[in-house]
């Protein structure tokens, strides 16, 4: 009983870590170093978040993929014990529900009203339009002053104006849904802004799928459309799935064209293999070695627990909150040799920088070829293209839901 | 080599189709996949292999080696 009350006090006064935790000064592109030393110490360990609450943070490769794909762990942010990564995210995930909060059977029967224009073959019919995107988007930024903010001037209206032709949403309203996203997805927004943005974003989408009910059009947003019409989902529904998509279609490709060419500029000889290549097969490689390199969701899945699961040599509890650090997970030396170094010529398809598990990634053929496109094209078109600043100047996106910088000033 | 996919199980993220296009296809109407062949030749077998490793919701499985 004695020595029971004293592990129970000893363990209490051992200080969790704060959780998420900061990148290393100068290394921009290495996941925070205390990730990497739970991973070589304590793969499975309880960390602390801003409520307090204290959830299990997964740093191996080989747990995370069990535990992503294991049923009895889920994605719904109502479940008692999910680990909200802010207020502002907690207060959302009451207003605006969506499939990647949905568990299967309901998440599968909603998932599938999406899926099919992100199908391989519609996919891949889309390359020659996003590489006369990417070409017109390269000409202007060409004929315009240097340095230029690669951000604004190509990385973030390319993946736009792709998701904006496929949803049906027009790209005149960049200015505003551009700025609402950013709102939702940086951790330092009060949680006003937040559900203001929020509302915002759903509102200005609600209005799109109530104009394509009334005059549709080959888009996605027509098809959910005639989903409300149909009865199976009401025009809220659609309205929040429409937000979904757009966020997630503009957001994250554009911080990997932008900070994949940091990476590319800080790895001249890697950059050098890329803009020679002809080889379709390398390009799609050193994508692959790009997104396991960044990994730019990078403050890990959140699940709860619903059963008692044994995994890694721990049990996470029913209720438990659970983190995967997919950051982390792909630079496990056990699956990619030397995982900090970047190179674009290794198989790196096993990394999960798009997730793992039912949710993952419903965009991954789309932001693969996107990329693809970018990076076999603007590098080959600008090859002087260089940095207008020093690296330790650059505004990474340490506050962000997805990692990145804020600006690129780059000249050529 | 046979393969098996489990379709309710699967969530149409394409890796399969990407990887063993002549063994793996996606339905039209909502990208889930679509065996081509059971029995692929011994060429393919290793992107079969790598197809059911990548593939997120487990719903590929090589039944016979």
């Amino acid at each position: 009983m004695t020595e029971t009350l004293a592990e129970t006090t000893a363990q209490a006064e051992e200080p969790l870590a704060e959780f998420p935790m900061p990148r290393a000064a100068g290394c921009p592109f290495d996941p925070p170093p205390a990730t990497r030393v739970l991973q070589n110490e304590r793969p499975i360990a309880k960390v602390r978040l801003w409520d307090g609450s204290t959830p299990w943070l997964v740093t191996r490769h080989a747990d995370q993929r069990a535990l992503l794909g294991d049923p009895r762990v889920s994605s719904d942010p109502l479940v008692p014990g999910f680990p909200h990564p802010n207020e502002g995210f907690r207060e959302n995930s009451k207003r605006r529900r969506t499939f990647l909060g949905m568990d299967d059977p309901e998440h599968a029967r909603i998932r599938r009203m999406v899926t099919a224009p992100f199908a391989i073959k519609r996919v891949e019919a889309l390359r020659p339009d996003i590489q006369k995107i990417t070409d017109d988007l390269i000409d202007a930024m060409l004929a315009g002053p240097t340095p230029v903010d690669l951000v604004r001037a190509f990385a973030l209206p390319l993946p736009s104006l792709v998701i904006c032709r496929l949803l049906g949403v027009p790209y005149e309203d960049h200015d505003f849904f551009q700025k609402n996203s950013s709102v939702l997805i940086n951790m330092a927004s009060s949680v006003e802004d937040v559900v203001r943005a929020n509302e915002a974003l759903t509102d200005y989408l609600d209005n799109l799928v109530a104009a394509k009910l009334a005059d549709p059009a080959d888009d996605m947003l027509s098809e959910l459309a005639a989903r409300v019409r149909a009865g199976e989902l009401t025009q809220r529904e659609a309205a929040n799935m429409g937000v979904l998509l757009l966020i997630a279609g503009h957001e994250t490709t554009a911080n990997m064209i932008a900070l994949g060419t940091v990476a590319l500029l800080e790895h001249p000889d890697q950059l050098a293999v890329l803009r020679e290549t002809d080889d379709p097969k390398a390009v799609a490689r050193a994508v692959e070695e790009l997104l396991r390199y960044l990994s730019i969701v990078h403050n890990g899945r959140r699940r709860v627990a619903l059963e008692d699961i044994e995994v890694g040599g721990e049990t996470i509890r029913a209720g438990d909150g659970i983190i995967l650090h997919t950051g982390t997970g792909n630079w496990d030396a056990e699956v990619f040799p030397e995982p900090e170094r970047l190179d674009i010529s290794r198989d790196a398809r096993r990394h999960m920088a798009f997730g793992f598990g039912v949710h993952q990634c419903l965009g991954q053929p789309l932001a693969r070829l996107e990329l693809q496109v970018v990076y076999s094209t603007l590098y080959r078109r600008i090859p002087t293209l260089r940095l207008a600043t020093g690296l330790d100047q650059l505004p990474f996106k340490h506050d962000g839901a997805v990692y990145g910088v804020y600006e690129l000033p780059v000249t050529w | 080599m046979r393969v098996e996919v489990d379709v309710p199980k699967c969530v149409g993220s394409g890796q399969c189709v990407m990887i063993a296009p002549d063994v793996f296809d996606q339905r039209e109407e909502d990208g889930i996949v679509v065996l081509l062949n059971d029995r692929p030749p011994a060429e393919l077998h290793a992107d079969v292999e790598e197809s059911a490793v990548v593939c997120p919701a487990a719903a590929i499985r090589v039944v016979e080696k």
